[in-house]
């Protein structure tokens, strides 16, 4: 299964100390939404960076592919590594308050990836970044245009910064945590509007979060991540049935449910917890010897 | 990281050490310079004018550093010099750190309308260039090591009172503090209490850079003949001359400098590595 | 409104700060022991030559009443006649200023390109012994005054490999009429590149001292802010956008980190013009302050209260232009 962003046994270190990706697989098929599913600290959001090449300068991809259109990147140099990148996959990142430039207005910041990296004359990038706010459903877009972040509300941000992802038409995003940061009556807009962008335009989706009921409602397929390690891949209604690792499982159970919500919540058990944590040691000391 | 850590800590115990060194040297040779030095300073001796140091042609034996113009050994009145230079860095820098951390702690503590006597004051000296207003106080006082002293101490307490009461109004904040109040201290206690020894890693920071500031400003009075009189050794007063017959002979000015410059970089390196020991997350 | 607000409380704490110079140094050196009028006799005059003399420049008054003459007289305009020099002192005072304005503003220029080329190679080198180079340099230049790298450098570019000069403002043998003091400015208006070199030539080494220190500062708060800067999420997102190191340091992370160095700077600033007086003396530049030391060796009362005066109001002006670039290059009080 060879997917449009396809990720082969990526280990990723900490220099001179702990390993916080371990041999991590994944496939994200074109068009479709792909979750990542981890507690915090599991490592997910490194895998994003480590797909766009913005790890952290302590961290190191020390083994592994990133297959993205049929290219390794690890194999590219960086500049053409980063106008690939940035030509066919966009991020929509976690926390619209610091995401966008303080001192710039937003019209160029849509546009300046359009004439900067991909050549647009710059009326034709204007006209597209118009075109994409009108698709966000933001309100007197001219206006929008001219302002400065600060003028904008957090869920107005979070659709200039979705508008953004897509202004070059990728064929992949990444999406970081979109709705973490947001209110919870604006989450549900966000997420119904990455849905609809991401089918309107055909993208292939990387959505990673720590909602397992966020997740219900957009992926196709997903991989659940447990201390950098990728514990299970599966479909989204496979996985909901008949969940094969005893910590999805339990990851299940602790989720509330929309339809019972008398049911109480369970933790996840302490052997399940040990259990990982022996795999995740096997697998090291496998790798190790 | 953690060799990186090891590399920064090696590098500040070598900065200390080095600095300290240096002012070591200093002090003993300013104790002993009557021992050390190898002719008296203040000899004029006009057949001797403007020798070279020992290594160049045409240097005379026993004068190592050469002489300058009117036949005085260079190296002897470097010696004798930094006696004045510590007297002034000790005593000058100690007098501006009490009364400027005093008037921060208490500006920065106590708030209200001491802190807007006292910043009101700092504001107008701020307005004032320290060199301008230095030279206008010795020249109103007079020459004289007491002048420099007290004109050091009224130029530059502004430098500790701004720095001790932002420190002093943080840690004010502080819920320990509040705590110490509610046990029923009173605030002047509370102050000498509570906040001083917080703010004293700050306060011996800034006080080993102020001996640094000292030298140099003695060594600018005597460059425009305000310092102590002008017969007896001091560095500013040999740069001065130095400066003057710079194209004659540079080593009256090559010596001095090299001193005056070792020494101020010592005490601001003396404070920054301190600072470095004080920090808790290097420590 | 912001604005209006900021040129308004800045005018009115100006104006305090200015009157308590005004007073300090009319009672500091009124304390002078010696005569200055006497000084200015030959010997052998009669002591009513010295009180009709004391009378003329109004000596015999009290403090409080000369005060308030001479804050009359100023308010018109009047500063008094220089003692030693006997012209006007606002003549004497503004026909300097020219040469200390210009000398100031190369040494900022040269801070501003050294302290933010270091800023940003400490930046674009971060983590790697680049940086430790740019932070043990600025290190060094900070800890040493302007008035020990004015020396160093006159051994250096003056004794040693002599390409500069060592002393004045403009060579004897320069063949120009100045119509203004602003030598310069005029040079460059006039396009006389013989003697722009030649001012130049003058104005390197006092105006690299001044720089050193201020660059150094520059250096380390600008680095600083544009490593704080480099770790927030807009800056990762213009990286994803296939931009990259030099273009995300230079046009997305250099906007936003020069405003918290702004305000340093200007103060810093203020401190390099007090810095002029010691080194405009040590390179023999016409400029304010070094007539500002000979007043006061001269202890010429009138011309040493002008000049104190207008450094003071030179300080609170570039205090108050920081102020509003600050209102005018920050988005958020530009619109508020």
């Amino acid at each position: 299964m060879n997917g449009y962003l396809s990720i082969r046994n990526l280990t990723v270190r900490l220099k001179g100390g702990g390993t916080i990706l371990r041999d991590v697989s994944l496939n994200v098929a074109a068009g479709q939404v792909h979750g990542l599913m981890g507690e915090s600290g599991a490592g997910k959001s490194m895998i994003g960076k480590a797909v766009l090449g913005t790890l952290p300068r302590a961290l190191d991809i020390t083994s592994g592919q990133i297959w993205l259109d049929g290219v390794d990147l690890q194999t590219l140099p960086p500049a053409e590594r980063r106008n690939r990148i940035g030509a066919l996959a966009a991020l929509i990142p976690q926390d619209p308050l610091t995401a966008l430039n303080p001192s710039r207005r937003i019209g160029p910041q849509i546009t300046r990836r359009l004439v900067d990296i991909l050549g647009w004359k710059r009326q034709d990038a204007a006209k597209r970044a118009l075109e994409l706010l009108n698709e966000v459903h933001i309100p007197d877009a001219p206006r929008v245009m001219r302002s400065y972040p600060h003028e904008l509300s957090g869920g107005m941000r979070q659709r200039i910064l979705i508008a953004s992802a897509f202004a070059a038409e990728p064929k992949l995003i990444i999406a970081d945590e979109p709705t973490t940061a947001l209110d919870v009556t604006v989450q549900k807009q966000i997420l119904h509007l990455i849905s609809e962008m991401q089918a309107r335009h055909d993208t292939a989706l990387l959505f990673v979060t720590h909602d397992l009921g966020v997740m219900s409602k957009v992926c196709d397929t997903l991989s659940v991540l447990y201390a950098g390690k990728v514990v299970e891949e599966a479909n989204m209604p496979r996985f909901f049935m008949r969940p094969i690792h005893p910590y999805s499982a339990a990851l299940l159970a602790a989720t509330p449910t929309y339809t019972d919500p008398t049911s109480s919540l369970t933790p996840v058990p302490q052997t399940v917890v040990d259990q990982v944590e022996r795999e995740v040691m096997e697998h090291d000391l496998r790798t190790a010897s | 990281m953690r060799d990186l850590r090891g590399d920064v800590k090696r590098t500040l115990g070598l900065r200390l050490w080095l600095s300290g060194g240096w002012l070591t040297i200093l002090a003993l040779a300013a104790l002993c310079a009557p021992l050390l030095a190898p002719k008296d300073p203040l000899m004029q001796d006009l057949f001797l004018g403007r020798m070279p140091p020992f290594w160049m042609d045409g240097a005379e034996p026993g004068y190592l550093l050469g002489t300058d113009s009117l036949g005085r050994d260079v190296l002897s009145r470097i010696l004798y010099g930094a006696r004045l230079a510590l007297i002034v860095a000790l005593v000058a820098g100690t007098l501006t750190c009490f009364v400027g951390a005093t008037l921060g702690l208490i500006a920065g503590y106590y708030r209200g309308w001491p802190d807007r006597i006292i910043s009101r004051f700092v504001d107008i000296w701020m307005a004032f260039p320290p060199v301008l207003f230095a030279i206008l106080l010795i020249a109103v006082m007079g020459t004289g090591l007491l002048s420099i002293i007290i004109a050091i101490v009224i130029i530059d307490w502004t430098r500790f009172a701004r720095v001790i009461r932002a420190e002093a109004m943080t840690q004010g904040a502080m819920d320990y503090v509040a705590s110490a109040q509610v046990s029923g201290q009173t605030r002047f206690s509370t102050m000498l209490t509570e906040i001083l020894p917080n703010v004293l890693p700050t306060i011996v920071v800034l006080l080993t850079l102020e001996m640094g500031i000292a030298v140099i400003v003695e060594a600018i009075l005597s460059f425009v003949n305000l310092s102590i009189s002008t017969d007896s050794p001091t560095w500013g007063g040999m740069i001065s001359e130095g400066r003057t017959s710079v194209h004659q002979a540079w080593w009256v000015l090559v010596f001095p400098l090299i001193t005056l410059f070792l020494t101020v970089l010592s005490f601001s390196q003396l404070g920054e590595g301190l600072k470095d020991r004080f920090d808790p997350v290097l420590r | 409104m912001t604005l209006l607000r900021i040129i308004l409380i800045r005018l009115l704490t100006t104006a305090i700060t200015l009157f308590g110079v005004a007073i300090i140094v009319f009672v500091v050196i009124r304390v002078v022991p010696g005569n200055p009028i006497a000084m200015m006799l030959p010997p052998g005059a009669t002591d009513a030559d010295i009180a009709r003399l004391q009378a003329q420049y109004g000596f015999d008054k009290s403090i409080f009443q000369q005060f308030v003459i001479w804050l009359g007289n100023v308010t018109q305009g009047d500063f008094g006649t220089s003692i030693s020099l006997r012209q006007p002192v606002s003549d004497l005072v503004l026909g300097r200023l020219p040469a200390t304005l210009e000398l100031s503003i190369i040494a900022l220029t040269i801070a501003v390109i050294i302290g933010g080329t270091m800023a940003l190679l400490g930046t674009r080198f971060r983590d790697t012994k680049g940086e430790a180079a740019v932070d043990v340099s600025a290190g060094m230049a900070l800890s040493i005054p302007d008035f020990l790298w004015g020396l160093v450098l006159i051994l250096l570019f003056g004794v040693f490999w002599p390409i500069f000069h060592i002393s004045g403002r403009v060579s004897p043998s320069i063949n120009i009429d100045f119509t203004t003091n602003f030598f310069l400015f005029e040079a460059l208006m006039r396009l006389r590149f013989d003697v722009i070199a030649d001012l130049i030539g003058h104005m390197f080494m006092p105006a690299l001292a001044l720089a050193i220190p201020l660059a150094a500062i520059i250096a380390q708060l600008l680095k600083q802010s544009l490593k704080e800067t480099m770790h927030l999420d807009y800056v990762t997102l213009a990286r994803t956008k296939g931009y990259g190191e030099n273009h995300v340091i230079a046009r997305e992370a250099l906007p936003n980190a020069i405003l918290p160095t702004l305000t340093l700077v200007g103060v810093q600033f203020t401190f390099l013009i007090g810095g002029t007086v010691i080194i405009e003396r040590l390179f023999s530049y016409e400029g304010l302050g070094n007539m500002a030391i000979d007043a006061v060796i001269n202890r010429d009362l009138p011309l040493i209260q002008g000049i104190v005066i207008l450094f003071a109001l030179l300080f609170t002006i570039v205090n108050l232009v920081v102020d509003m670039l600050y209102v005018v290059l920050n988005p958020k009080l530009r619109h508020a």
